[in-house]
């Protein structure tokens, strides 16, 4: 852990977003992480999203479980809401305040084991659901915490740091989600931020539920030889499908790509993804392909990332709860009760 | 680009921006931390031995260091490095029984000409080794311009005697009053080194009409600055123009304030920003109600009966031409006439060698400049040396310290049979600063204040009394403050490659964003691909060998806090915080040669 505090000094020449912050105005606290922890990569990364996004802070709620992912949203956005649950619990309360305030951008934290253990019902569900979210998991295999246990998303066969093999077998959050009726599914690496920090903003912008898998290798407990979330054997098994760059408003697109390489797709709220396909057959949009493909894949030991499957067309809960434009918190209460005359109305078609 | 190599002692030296601007290469950062320590004999020592005028420099140096310094280019001022030294000065303990002992003689004559800090600088060198050194100076005491040029307001009596008396107390011999008149005599002397430091000591002249009819109100600015030092000069005229716009000129102004000056004008040919006397010493003379009037070019002086009535004056504007020079032409204004009683003409210095006979075996060029190697300050005659304004013209102290050390050394190695252009390098000492896991040896929380201002004496009193010291130097408490902002710019940010695993952390964390992985390239191009735009290409990128990945850490030595966040968040201590002190090599010291490694 860090005693200083980061200095507020920055570089002279950092540019400034259309809100007129620098990426520095999109910081939190210092980070009281291991050193070296991957989930720090993917606090930057929310960072850097957020800056380019040009998000107003104040506009995004951050919510988080138990554990050391769950602590990141401390380290992020320093100027937003934020709510630490219950262990497990983060969906259901970003649910619920997804419901009140449909407004907000909601931004949920979570690990394998808040998310594959302890909440992995709450993870389904939400998901099911089709909550407007960006669901983030910070995935490293073990139980930092706890010092280094494996955990439910472990693969089987890897090793812990002092030589056991895991017998279980992993839950593959990606699959699962995919399955579950996510909209947007993306997995990535905490150490690939050119490919994570477009990912994270297209996941902003898509209305839906979207998730991505991080993998994000735990420094102190599985980083060695035999864990399957090292740095060095997910850079070596790592077979990327895509990159994809965000464009918002008019950006022009970067003409430097080979044609018939780019592939565009124009979400819901008009803001475009750029994906430069690097498996040429792999199609984001089609979800029984991307479940079979990556099956095949991870049955070579071969861990996919990339947007691997997008609905540009999904809706979200409040379209299927048919639920009033207006934020449910802001209603007055003439709006929210319609009078007795009605509600005589209702339980006389009831007699 | 290549790999950054590290072991070159001038690579961490110039991320060191104050040491390496400073001529003398003072370590400046482990001064500043011994003062926030409240350990002044230390923080004075380190300078004493590298540029031998601490208390003198901490109240006039034309501090290079400070424009260089890299708190400049992460906020508005860079750290007050100049009053700091001074600070040293003023709050250490007695330190003479840690100055060297006068050695026995070892039988070798040196002359020193002229008794200001190049020649004092060369005794300070070699007497502590038993050369005999003798300084020949036409005043009576030591100090030469320092004493006669520089105002008592500014650098009182006290100050000069103290540290000039450190050196004459080595065991050198003074010979105050005693001009050289004739460099053929003094090489008759048989001595076995002279040294040159007698200084620029003529002051220009301007060659308008009415110079030689109004003379008596007509006086050359050192000279005057001189005779007001030695108490010959104690008033002046009540209207007074100073005609010049360089440091001398600034101390004229306000000298003219103190010895009954009520209204005095400076008043320069350029423009006001183009002036050459240092930002602080201009806003001092504003300060003391000043005015700097500026496009003025002097055309006559007016005078009737002998008495000068006033100064015509020509108004011009810059023009450029196509190759960006910029010509002062007519703005097409009428003349316009100030009148004034005196005027001090402080529009430049000379050098003048009159006693320097032709056939001395010294050479000079074209510019009536002695021909003096650059690098040993030896003339054509290889017993002669020069330094200080007498080798290159007019600069200023910190420049003929610097030259007096190399000087020194080159005296040294000859009288030792050395070969005097094998200079040696300097001495480089690295420790790391590691002290736990987050615990470092040196302060490195970045303070947020900005430049602390010197206390100044009350303007009304200050002008009563040409002896009053305006600046009344920084207390206990504001220096702690001031000595905070320095950013441990020697506390270097070293990087093992093969102990990196890419985890980002450093770049992560860096608040200045100094820190890039990204494929090599030249530096053109990776200049190009930095985290933060690169906006100064004189500070030096530090680039790694190539990482497993394949790519390359590159850091931008720019803006880099020296915070050590990097080394903190690094899980495997691939970046280290380590102290690179570095010290230029003086006459006697143990001389590591070019043929040795770098340490």
């Amino acid at each position: 852990m860090t005693y200083i505090a980061k200095p507020k000094f920055h570089h002279p020449g950092l540019k400034k977003n259309e809100l007129g912050y620098t990426h520095r105005d999109y910081e939190g606290k210092i980070s009281t992480l291991c050193a070296g922890c991957g989930h720090d990569s993917i606090t930057a990364s929310i960072i850097e999203a957020c800056y380019e996004l040009s998000i107003e802070p104040h506009r995004v709620a951050k919510i988080s479980g138990i554990g050391c992912s769950s602590k990141t949203p401390d380290y992020f956005l320093g100027n937003s809401h934020g709510f630490n649950s219950v262990h497990g619990r983060m969906p259901s309360v970003l649910t619920g305040a997804n419901l009140a305030n449909r407004d907000l951008i909601y931004l949920g934290v979570s690990g394998d084991g808040d998310s594959a253990s302890i909440g992995f019902g709450q993870f389904a569900h939400s998901i099911r659901r089709g909550v407007n979210m960006t669901y983030i998991v910070e995935n490293n295999g073990v139980y930092g915490l706890t010092k280094g246990q494996f955990s439910a998303t472990a693969d089987r066969g890897s090793k812990s740091k002092k030589g056991v093999t895991n017998t279980d077998n992993a839950i593959d959050l990606v699959a699962i989600a995919l399955q579950l009726g996510a909209t947007f599914v993306a997995r990535s690496f905490s150490g690939d931020k050119t490919q994570l920090v477009p990912l994270i903003a297209a996941a902003i912008r898509h209305k839906g539920a979207s998730f991505i898998d991080v993998i994000s290798p735990c420094i102190a407990f599985n980083n060695h030889a035999g864990s399957t979330k090292s740095f060095d054997y997910v850079r070596e098994h790592n077979d990327a499908v895509n990159r994809l760059d965000v464009l918002v408003g008019r950006d022009p697109i970067a003409v430097d790509y080979a044609p018939g390489t780019v592939q565009l797709v124009e979400q819901h709220d008009g803001s475009r993804i750029a994906l430069r396909k690097i498996d040429a057959d792999y199609d984001p949009h089609d979800r029984l392909g991307a479940q079979t493909f990556l099956a095949k894949h991870a049955a070579k030991g071969q861990i996919v990332t990339g947007l691997l499957y997008v609905d540009p067309d999904a809706e979200d809960l409040h379209a299927h709860l048919d639920t009033v434009e207006t934020p449910l918190n802001t209603l007055e209460a003439d709006t929210l009760c319609p009078g007795s005359a009605v509600l005589d109305k209702i339980n006389a078609s009831l007699r | 680009m290549k790999p950054t190599d590290i072991a070159a002692p001038d690579y961490f030296h110039k991320v060191v921006d104050c040491q390496w601007a400073c001529p003398a290469h003072t370590p400046v950062p482990e001064y500043i931390r011994l003062i926030a320590q409240g350990r002044y004999s230390d923080a004075y020592m380190i300078n004493w031995k590298s540029n031998v005028f601490p208390g003198i420099l901490g109240r006039t140096c034309d501090r290079p260091c400070e424009p260089a310094c890299r708190r400049g280019r992460v906020e508005e001022n860079p750290v007050a490095i100049c009053r700091l030294k001074r600070v040293a000065a003023d709050f250490k303990d007695d330190i003479r029984q840690r100055l060297p002992r006068p050695a026995p003689k070892n039988g070798k004559r040196v002359a020193l000409v002229g008794g200001g800090p190049a020649s004092l600088t060369v005794a300070r060198d070699l007497a502590p080794l038993g050369y005999h050194c003798t300084v020949f100076d036409a005043d009576p005491e030591a100090g030469g311009m320092m004493r006669t040029q520089i105002p008592k307001f500014r650098l009182p009596n006290s100050v000069i005697d103290e540290e000039t008396g450190y050196i004459l107390g080595l065991g050198v011999d003074f010979k105050g009053g005693q001009r050289i008149d004739s460099m053929k005599a003094l090489l008759a002397e048989k001595y076995d080194a002279i040294f040159v430091g007698s200084g620029a000591p003529r002051g220009r002249e301007l060659d308008i009409p009415g110079r030689k009819e109004a003379a008596a109100n007509i006086h050359i600015g050192i000279e005057w600055l001189a005779n007001v030092s030695f108490g010959h000069t104690d008033r002046i005229g009540k209207r007074v123009i100073v005609l010049g716009g360089g440091n001398t000129a600034m101390d004229c102004c306000r000298t003219a304030r103190r010895l009954g000056g009520e209204k005095v004008t400076v008043i320069v040919r350029s423009g006001f920003e183009e002036m050459k006397a240092s930002p602080w010493e201009k806003e001092d003379a504003i300060h003391e109600d000043i005015p700097i009037l500026n496009y003025m070019v002097p055309v006559a002086f007016k005078h009737v009966a002998g008495k000068l009535i006033g100064v015509t004056f020509q108004h011009v504007k810059a023009e450029y031409d196509a190759r960006g020079r910029r010509n002062l032409v007519p703005s097409g204004d009428p003349d316009q006439t100030i009148p004034c009683d005196d005027v001090l003409v402080a529009v430049g210095q000379e050098n003048a060698f009159p006693w320097i006979e032709q056939d001395c075996g010294i050479e000079f060029d074209k510019w009536h400049m002695p021909k003096v190697d650059p690098e040993t300050f030896a003339s054509t005659n290889p017993k002669v040396f020069f330094g200080g304004d007498a080798a290159f013209g007019p600069k200023n102290i910190i420049w003929a310290v610097a030259h007096g050390h190399d000087a020194a050394l080159s005296i040294h190695k000859m009288l030792s049979g050395e070969a005097i252009d094998e200079r040696p390098l300097p001495d480089v000492q690295v420790s790391s600063q590691k002290m736990g896991i987050h615990e470092w040896s040196y302060d490195n929380d970045i303070s947020n204040d900005k430049r602390f201002k010197v206390p100044h004496r009350d303007k009304v009193i200050a002008l009563k009394d040409i002896r009053a010291e305006v600046e009344l130097g920084y207390d206990v408490k504001l220096a702690l403050g001031e000595a905070e902002r320095c950013l441990n710019c020697d506390v270097q940010t070293v990087f093992s490659t093969s102990l990196c695993i890419e985890c980002d952390a450093c770049a992560d964390i860096c608040p200045m964003d100094c820190i890039t992985f990204t494929a090599n390239g030249e530096e053109s191009d990776l200049r190009q691909r930095l985290k933060a735009p690169s906006a100064h290409p004189d500070q030096d990128l530090y680039v790694s060998s190539d990482l497993k990945t394949g790519r390359v850490m590159v850091k931008d030595e720019d803006v880099c806090l020296h915070c050590g966040l990097c080394a903190e968040r690094c899980p495997t201590g691939a970046w280290d915080m380590q102290k690179y002190f570095i010290e230029m090599t003086h006459a006697g010291s143990t001389c590591p040669t070019k043929s040795r490694s770098a340490a």
